[in-house]
């Protein structure tokens, strides 16, 4: 019980990582492109200055919350992945870094670089986030003793790519109507056209995508539980963007690729359930939440301070949020 | 070298790396605080000014502690997979609560302080740099916790060949844990004071903004000195707990191969040979390790060849003595980077207190190299007491070479090494250039603060 209850946690900060990061990466990589003057790109980076770092212990939650509930999973999916992770962390770090450095100096070559940095660090994660799922919901080669005895190539495949360039797409189209909320004048229309092009992209790159799931893996045969008709809404949702962003409405056309995101990660957590890493080899040696968890009085302790603290830190983000509320205009207080 | 050492050096490197900027941001965001408290107390424009300049340098600082901080974490599963097969049901669960409870407190309230200047009211926003300051030492609790554990484990048990957690409050209240963590702190907040101090009296040499700069240098002196002596008390009692916990370590520290007779002499300098198994060379002060084991004049201190048949006994066959020129070596760096940072302390305030400080060129001019002193004994510090626990990951537990990941390559380890290697020497140089740039600016007084705009009302609130 208490495994299922954290597997659902887990799925539920990947869920707030993606949702919330989604649009962070989304907007770092359309910095460049919709930004024509220094100025206009730092009141596109300004709309996520103060989140992104919150945004992004999301995922350093997760990441601390696998290992401690299901150490075996973090072991063998961090340690099977490691070159897909060691070019995750070059991205994140210099991502970081140059949200921080860009503006410090005024030379327009060293912005350039940093504005380069942010574009490159926040495409790769999206894209390597695309190329893990697709491998964990496809399966790896993990042998009796829980470890990836594959290379890293072995994880590249035109099925893990598409994933990888769905997610892209997915992140600029949710990154590109963020925009369209957070700004104002001629900014605001390029995010708004830029989105209305590239929605019905990203609709056909997924639903080829969740096409080609259907013959690389097994997620419909119904071994894990029927996830019923989240999947269809998220499809309802990701369909439905077009018409609200014809119709003038960023706001719900934003709403709908969160939707989107937030019910096809749930859609893959739902069909890997109870497994969390499938074993190409042998089905046998999959890694489920059982054959990988802590014992059950530190799953009972981190139960307790998840319940806790969860909605103490959703309530604060929010907060955050409702602060920064404003739409970020040229005319602002742009010195940071 | 093959994927153990190498994955040990990218450990050592990553750590030592990160943990340069972790203090100086705690010592930092404490300062910060204060010096923003007295700006809204006295409402003295003057700290305003000086909290946005020291706050711009933290900045730059945060960010880059952030991160290496992802890597941190993830290394463990990476480059430790066995390690964290065998620990995560004990170790995973402080690492988990601090990204839970602190790291996110920090990150989110950080935000809200960097762009919150003219959007909240004065007092909420002093709110959220306390807060910042809270959750990073939160954050350096629960990681310390996680470090106490593999020092002296408590609160578990071991089944089917793994530990499990049984007492979440016994990892808290891990008696290494309160040895280590006020150590590790009063050290952070060194590190941020003699950063201030440093720069500060850099910016009165030059006669530049003599008077702001005046005003954060006795803030830092004071707390340099503090937090120095502070630092060392804490240290001392870390090293009575470690003759209880870890006599190998306190040994090896010592390069003390036979066990000491009634009284134990602190060693200052030895020319060690582990080949032979003993000291070529050695200057001594008498009596001086039996105060810092026991508190007393005598005491026997254990040597490591008694001790290695007392750990072969208990743990069985294998060499039980850790790198003893490492650890003897940073010991005595951080000892003596401690004791230049309380006499400098004491000479800075001493002059302060006797006003004109911005006079003594000699003291100011030593105070700039002094700023490197606190990150070179928090480094040799960690190198001590990490070394010194050597050959086990877990004392006692697991063999560091077990812990290691089965599957992943030497080629991938060496590729990750080399790519973090020039990823972090980029970053420290850049880090270091940004900071000096800024420095030389001094403080700027943003007119847009004096003119500060009325908000206007809400028509820019997106709608839905």
């Amino acid at each position: 019980m208490l495994e299922a209850l954290w597997f659902s946690l887990i799925a539920v900060l990947f869920v707030g990582f993606f949702f919330l990061e989604g649009f962070d990466f989304g907007v770092g990589m359309l910095a460049r492109f919709l930004g024509k003057t220094d100025t206009e790109r730092r009141v596109v980076i300004n709309t996520i200055g103060p989140f992104w770092d919150g945004n992004e212990v999301w995922l350093i939650t997760a990441g601390g919350a696998m290992f401690a509930a299901f150490p075996n999973w973090y072991a063998s999916l961090f340690s099977g992945f490691y070159m897909a992770l060691f070019f995750m962390l070059l991205a994140l770090i210099g991502r970081g870094v140059a949200f921080e450095f860009r503006s410090k100096l005024e030379s327009t070559k060293w912005r350039n670089i940093w504005d380069w940095v942010i574009f490159f660090g926040s495409l790769l994660p999206p894209l390597l986030w695309g190329v893990a799922l697709a491998n964990l919901m496809r399966g790896v080669p993990i042998d009796a003793n829980q470890n990836y005895v594959g290379t890293f190539w072995d994880l590249i495949s035109v099925y893990s790519l598409l994933a990888g360039v769905s997610i892209v797409l997915l992140f600029l189209l949710h990154g590109a109507l963020f925009l369209g909320l957070k700004t104002t004048g001629i900014i605001k229309e390029r995010a708004e056209a830029f989105a209305l092009r590239i929605g019905k992209w990203t609709s056909v790159v997924l639903l080829f995508f969740v096409v080609m799931s259907y013959f690389e893996t097994d997620m419909f045969t119904g071994k894990g539980i029927n996830p019923g008709s989240i999947p269809i809404l998220a499809g309802f949702a990701l369909l439905s963007v077009h018409f609200f962003i014809k119709a003038g409405k960023t706001g719900w056309a934003f709403i709908m690729t969160g939707a989107t995101i937030v019910l096809s990660t749930i859609t893959v957590f739902i069909c890997l359930f109870p497994n969390v890493m499938i074993s190409s080899l042998n089905p046998e040696w999959n890694l489920t939440i059982y054959n990988t968890a802590s014992n059950t009085y530190t799953l009972k302790v981190m139960t307790i301070v998840a319940c806790t603290f969860v909605p103490i830190v959703i309530a604060y983000q929010a907060w955050n949020y409702w602060v920064f509320r404003k739409r970020v205009t040229v005319d602002d207080h742009l010195d940071y | 070298m093959d994927a153990l050492d190498l994955s040990r050096w990218q450990f050592g490197i990553t750590t030592v790396y990160h943990f340069l900027f972790v203090p100086l941001s705690i010592g930092l965001a404490y300062l910060i605080a204060f010096m923003q408290t007295m700006y809204v107390m006295k409402n003295d424009e003057s700290y305003k000014h000086l909290a946005k300049f020291w706050g711009k340098l933290f900045l730059l600082n945060f960010a880059v502690g952030v991160v290496t901080g992802i890597m941190q974490e993830f290394q463990f599963g990476m480059n430790w997979a066995d390690y964290s097969r065998f620990v995560g049901a004990v170790f995973g669960g402080p690492l988990a609560v601090e990204a839970l409870v602190s790291f996110f407190l920090e990150s989110t309230f950080l935000g809200i302080w960097i762009f919150g200047w003219d959007r909240l009211s004065k007092k909420v926003h002093l709110a959220c740099i306390w807060l910042v300051a809270i959750a990073a030492t939160l954050s350096a609790l629960w990681i310390l916790s996680a470090n106490s554990f593999m020092q002296e484990p408590v609160g578990y048990e071991i089944v089917n060949g793994r530990a499990e957690m049984t007492d979440f409050f016994a990892l808290l209240g891990n008696p290494q844990l309160w040895v280590e963590f006020p150590h590790v702190i009063y050290g952070a907040f060194a590190t941020g004071a003699f950063f201030i101090a440093g720069v500060s009296a850099y910016k009165m040499l030059r006669r530049q903004q003599v008077e702001m700069f005046k005003k954060s240098f006795q803030i830092g002196i004071v707390v340099a000195l503090i937090s120095s002596v502070l630092t060392a008390t804490a240290g001392h009692s870390q090293s009575q707990h470690l003759m209880e916990t870890q006599p190998m370590k306190m040994a090896a520290a010592e390069a003390l191969w036979e066990t000491t007779g009634e009284s134990a002499p602190w060693s200052v300098f030895a020319v060690i040979d582990t080949e032979s198994q003993e000291n070529k060379f050695n200057i001594e002060i008498p009596y001086a390790l039996s105060i810092l084991s026991f508190n007393s004049l005598y005491g026997s201190v254990p040597g490591m060849l008694e001790l290695q048949e007392q750990y072969v006994a208990t743990y069985g066959e294998g060499d039980y003595i850790p790198p003893v020129k490492t650890t003897y070596w940073s010991f005595r760096i951080m000892v003596g980077a401690g004791m230049l940072m309380i006499l400098l302390g004491l000479l800075g305030t001493w002059f302060m207190l006797r006003n004109k400080i911005e006079n003594r060129k000699l003291l100011l001019r030593l105070l700039i190299p002094a700023i490197a002193l606190p990150f070179i004994a928090n480094s040799a510090g960690w190198i001590m007491t990490e070394v010194g626990r050597q050959p086990w990951i877990v004392f006692g537990l697991q063999h560091t070479a077990d812990g290691v990941s089965p599957n992943v390559s030497t080629g991938m380890v060496a590729t990750s090494l080399i790519g973090f290697t020039i990823i972090y020497g980029i970053l420290a140089a850049v880090f270091v250039y940004l900071v000096v740039h800024f420095v030389r600016k001094g403080i700027e007084i943003d007119h847009n603060d004096i003119h500060s705009k009325p908000q206007d009302s809400g028509d820019h609130i997106p709608a839905i």
